[in-house]
């Protein structure tokens, strides 16, 4: 069974749960930037978690089947048709042979996710099947996908009657999204006034935000003596102030180690909804301790 | 030895530092608790990224929290004699100085007031230590640079360097594993890749080692690049005192 790509769409990429214990060599992890959204398509296909999805970001294609089975899309507020006919979003679609899925344009959100029963089943490399694309590795030959692509699908997924009656709650999309932050490793290179403006004003997420981060505009983040330190390593979800004072928040394919002081870490929870924000769209950041964060 | 800090990055990281510059001793500290980590197989600990002077350790939360990973670190009390009673381990990495692949080397003997003879000389007599690794796959930071080499940096970054190539910024020496954009002065090629995704292990060497850049000539950096290509090329690695090891 595989999957063939008619229309790619404009960014899309295999991905799973991440590539781990490699950082130390400078290899991102990469992975799914909305980890919450890839959970639920895995749950609504019945595959066990980790299975590789599709990610697309933006809009995300027209793919066809070339056998029977169970498919879902979770995420961002794609239009989706089967053979033209609307279906819909967070549910489990009964695929035939040779039906076509296409995903439109998100109207709200940002990233999809396709999973198919079995999963894509592209070779494991060093532990992970997420695309690296800076690395040239995993996925399809560690590049987005294009047209005539075909991707092959794991034996033994379920079938469409296991898994109908499953469902998930479609994501919100608020205009403004308020994003929990733990402070540190480096608060303390930042002026209270500094600091007082990350925590209080509103960001716009910039048109230079893509995997490897997103870039923030708004008021500086004002530091003491610049933001210049030792390279040290750098956390999923790190808020980064270069020299600029505009933060940068690092996400899935971003560098392993960096030399600008970070004055906040996203809460692991609240990435999926950072990660669903489209260029122009506000976020505000508010401080939760890291007890608060851990009870959970 | 310096006092730990254990800082909070996120929920499901710690970073412990044990300073702020870049110091041999310092970093050795790191390597021997990323060491000790991996030794004690401590629940819920994930993934750790030395770096010069700080250690990022990945966690899991539902696993250990931050103060009982924070606590079980401390016990392990000094964190100095097996790492500075071990063996370096030196790789050698053939280099062709100049040559293409000297684009700087004329810029360097202006800023240097040396010939160019004189600084490979230099350059290629130092075994340099794997502080760490990142920026890119198998991008290595070297510390050991001979201070008459350091250099500044080009004011604009040219768009691409090939891979293989070995450079100087500022007081750092080391070699581009991947086609990237950078701003080093250039001096050099090597035929061996840092990084090859295709190849069983992608990652040539690792943080902690040694390399040392040996002079070869445009024929021998062809001849060994064609191997390297093939698949049957064995970076040399001796330990010091001189042993052949592999």
């Amino acid at each position: 069974m595989s999957v063939k790509v008619k229309i790619p769409g404009a960014l899309t990429t295999v991905q799973d749960a991440g590539r781990y214990g490699y950082q130390k060599s400078g290899i991102s992890t990469s992975g799914v930037m909305d980890a919450d959204a890839y959970e639920k398509a895995n749950y609504l296909v019945g595959n066990e978690q980790g299975e590789a999805v599709l990610e697309m970001t933006v809009f995300g294609g027209t793919y066809e089947f070339t056998e029977d089975t169970v498919a879902a899309v979770t995420g961002a507020q794609m239009e989706l048709t089967l053979n033209q006919q609307q279906v819909p979003l967070n549910c489990p679609i009964q695929i035939h042979k040779g039906d076509s899925l296409t995903v439109g344009i998100a109207k709200a959100g940002l990233r999809g996710y396709l999973a198919v029963a079995g999963g894509f089943d592209v070779p494991v490399v060093m532990g992970s099947r997420s695309t690296n694309q800076k690395c040239r590795l995993g996925g399809l030959e560690g590049r987005a996908l294009a047209a005539g692509d075909e991707l092959p699908v794991g034996k033994g997924g379920k079938t469409y009657q296991e898994v109908k009656e499953r469902r998930t709650e479609p994501r919100e999309f608020p205009a403004l999204i308020t994003i929990r932050v733990i402070e540190g490793p480096q608060a303390e290179y930042f002026t209270e006034k500094g600091k007082k403006a990350f925590y209080s004003e509103t960001y716009t997420i910039s048109e230079q935000s893509d995997r490897m981060g997103y870039r923030l505009e708004g008021p500086s983040v004002e530091s003491k003596n610049g933001t210049d330190i030792v390279s040290d390593g750098i956390a999923l979800g790190s808020v980064q102030i270069p020299p600029s004072g505009k933060p940068i928040v690092l996400l899935a394919d971003r560098q392993t180690t960096g030399g600008y002081a970070k004055v906040a870490t996203v809460y692991s929870r609240d990435i999926p909804r950072l990660v669903q924000g489209r260029p122009g769209e506000k976020v505000r950041f508010v401080p939760i301790t890291l007890e608060e964060a851990q009870k959970f | 030895m310096g006092k730990m800090k254990f800082l909070p990055a996120g929920d499901r990281a710690m970073i412990v530092e044990f300073g702020s510059e870049i110091d041999d001793a310092l970093n050795n500290q790191v390597h021997v608790l990323a060491k000790k980590l991996e030794e004690s197989q401590i629940r819920g600990v994930l993934e750790t990224v030395p770096t010069f002077r700080s250690l990022l350790i990945y966690y899991e939360p539902g696993e250990i929290k931050f103060g009982q990973l924070q606590e079980k670190i401390s016990a392990f009390g000094e964190l100095t004699a097996a790492g500075s009673q071990k063996k370096k381990r030196i790789l050698k990495i053939p280099c062709c100085y100049g040559a293409r692949f000297g684009q700087d080397l004329g810029f360097m003997e202006k800023h240097t007031g040396l010939t160019r003879d004189e600084i490979i000389a230099i350059h290629s007599s130092v075994d340099y230590k794997i502080y760490m690794l990142g920026f890119l796959p198998g991008f290595v930071y070297l510390g050991g640079l001979d201070k008459r080499l350091e250099m500044p940096r080009m004011t604009t970054p040219r768009v691409k360097i090939q891979p293989g190539a070995v450079g100087i910024g500022g007081s750092q020496t080391g070699v581009y594993p991947l086609a990237s954009p950078g701003g080093w002065r250039l001096m050099g090629g090597t035929p061996v890749d840092f990084y090859d995704p295709d190849r069983e292990n992608p990652i040539l060497c690792q943080a902690g080692e040694y390399i040392r850049f040996v002079p070869i000539s445009i024929d021998d950096y062809y001849d060994i690049r064609r191997e390297v290509v093939k698949g049957t090329y064995q970076v040399e690695a001796v330990e010091e005192g001189g042993e052949p090891c592999q």
